[in-house]
């Protein structure tokens, strides 16, 4: 069963897989806090349709997939400044992309296997060199994303209060955006479109809801990125010509729901310190009223019992 | 203490602020001493916010001069508190009470920052200061609204600002959370000498505590105790249409005015 971690491309896939997990767990929390996940579906689509370009002008798809995906993230930034037209924005040069991705296949004549390992990935069939390039940009990434990390998560939650204290905060959201389009251009390559969006927004969004502090969650995201890839690509070895990508997606909506349909046992509790402060005051005023008359309901049930 | 040496925390000499074409704020000259207690009333649009992002070096006067604490407006001067017109925070689970207001220490400062002792015992002082420290693990997301007000407070005064801007910070609240927060600021006001500048619609929970009472609309201002401004010729004058000002059930009622 463990025999498979002695062939290199099983390792190389391993070692290739965790670097992009860890990337995309963080740049995954910063994503989901800024309200940019639909960014994380578009992104790698987008990647995709620069690839297709660059095969048909007989480029290496590296050079399209930078391209496009940097191109999109200044756009989506410029575009989609206010909160309220972001998606609308991302959507709209998504859907650009797409279209003109769609143009750059139909007008090239063969089947341009690179783009589509662009788009499903193609983990076990990655060289040393791959492994390499894939690590050292992600810890070049992760570096990035900690020198930013504390004006990025105030003005994630704060941007008002943020720039009024003297953060940058629109060149902080390009700049973040650029972040996220570089890692997606060089992890696309190795897990595929499907893969790495998975691997941005599943182990987050379930980190989230699990603990509170931004670096436990973070850590906790890395953690679940990186137990999916593993376990996803073990799984896959182990069975016959079955996708890396189906195991890894399936593994994590299985723990997201699973998290998601157990989390009100733990979010519902409030972590007060003392009991002073759970006074009724604390509630809105509609629960009290309920609490009243279900109180009061109450007492009646009971006198009715006793008259029997 | 001879205050005259000193530098007023506010001073704007005919100031006009506009944005393209439409005039925000006009020839508006006003002198904030320290510790004053400063209510800014007006209608929806007659620049309060605008008023305060001035002060901030958000936004720039194109006549006048402003002056905060002796200096040019800038960004990120510590001398500033800032609290902006709060939205509920409903969706935000990721985040603990105490991160929030570790925010307003630096969150403006690159890198993750490591753990210390001193950091915590800042934000648990500033916690305490606002009788928020019982919630202070709890994620923002579960929060009244009178509790995140709390907290946006704290963050506010963790520089130990000269100058609390705090924009509507009774919006959203029943009367006796408002009553809780008015009282607040007003203690914080004292304790600390610190300015404050309220941004509200309803003069009446603050008038116990307000000095003066800044009352702006249709981009132009006036300024004095509540009871020399708030009157129906003072402001029928700045409305320049009638407005009659009502005193019922102990409460001071403006007619006319929101249009």
């Amino acid at each position: 069963m463990f025999d498979i971690l002695q062939y290199s491309f099983i390792q190389n896939a391993l070692l290739a897989g965790i670097c992009v997990a860890v990337v995309a767990a963080v740049a995954g929390y910063f994503m989901i806090v800024r309200g940019l996940t639909f960014a994380g579906h578009a992104l790698p689509n987008i990647g995709f349709a620069g690839a297709a370009g660059a095969v048909l002008l007989g480029i290496d798809p590296v050079f399209g997939l930078f391209a496009f995906t940097i191109g999109a993230a200044i756009g989506i930034s410029i575009l989609g400044e206010r909160l309220n037209e972001r998606d609308t924005a991302i959507g709209i040069i998504m859907t650009l992309a797409l279209g003109l991705g769609i143009l750059f296949l139909s007008l090239y004549a063969g089947f341009a296997q690179e783009v589509y390992s662009i788009l499903f990935g193609q983990i076990v069939g990655i060289s040393r060199t791959n492994v390499l390039v894939t690590a050292i940009a992600s810890i070049l990434t992760l570096v990035l994303l900690l020198v930013l990390f504390r004006p990025l998560l105030f003005s994630s939650f704060d941007p008002e209060v943020a720039e009024a204290r003297g953060v940058p905060v629109r060149l902080l959201a390009m700049v973040f955006l650029v972040l996220v389009a570089i890692t997606v251009s060089l992890a696309v390559q190795v897990v595929g479109a499907l893969l790495m969006f998975t691997l941005l927004v599943g182990p987050a969004a379930t980190a989230i809801r699990i603990v509170q502090r931004p670096l436990w969650a973070i850590m906790l995201a890395i953690a679940l990125g990186v137990s999916y890839t593993c376990l996803g690509i073990f799984l896959a070895a182990n069975s016959v010509y079955l996708p890396v990508s189906f195991f890894i997606a399936t593994l994590s909506f299985g723990v997201y729901l699973l998290v998601r349909l157990l989390s009100p046992l733990w979010i519902g509790r409030r972590a007060r310190k003392s009991a002073r402060s759970i006074q009724v005051d604390a509630l809105p005023v509609s629960q009290v009223n309920e609490q009243e008359q279900s109180n009061s309901v109450e007492t009646i049930g009971r006198i009715q019992e006793t008259s029997h | 203490m001879a205050l005259e040496t000193r530098d007023p925390v506010i001073s704007l000499e005919h100031v006009r602020v506009q944005f393209g074409r439409r005039i925000v704020l006009e020839d508006i000259s006003i002198t904030v001493g320290e510790g004053e207690f400063i209510v800014v009333l007006g209608p929806n649009g007659a620049g309060k916010s605008t008023l305060l992002k001035l002060l901030l070096g958000l936004v720039k006067q194109s006549k006048g001069l402003v002056q905060v604490l002796g200096n040019s407006p800038r960004r990120g001067n510590n001398a500033i508190g800032y609290a902006p017109q709060h939205r509920v925070l409903e969706a935000d689970l990721a985040l603990r009470a105490r991160d929030v207001v570790g925010f307003g220490l630096d969150g403006n400062q690159w890198g993750p920052g490591l753990p210390s002792r001193k950091r915590n015992t800042l934000i648990d002082q500033a916690l305490l200061e606002v009788d928020a420290w019982d919630f202070a693990d709890v994620p923002v997301g579960q929060l009244s609204g009178g509790e995140q007000q709390r907290l946006l407070i704290a963050q506010a005064l963790l520089t130990n600002p000269r100058l609390l801007l705090l924009d509507e910070p009774l919006a959203n609240l029943d009367i006796s959370h408002e009553q809780e927060i008015v009282e607040l600021v007003a203690q914080l006001c004292r304790a600390r000498h610190v300015a404050v500048m309220l941004v509200t619609h309803d003069i009446n929970p603050l008038l116990p505590v307000v000095d003066r009472v800044l009352y702006m609309a249709n981009g132009h201002s006036t300024i004095g105790a509540p009871d020399e401004v708030i009157t129906s010729a003072k402001l029928s004058q700045l409305y320049g249409s009638p407005v009659e000002v009502v005193q019922a059930l102990g409460r001071i009622f403006v007619v006319g005015a929101e249009t």
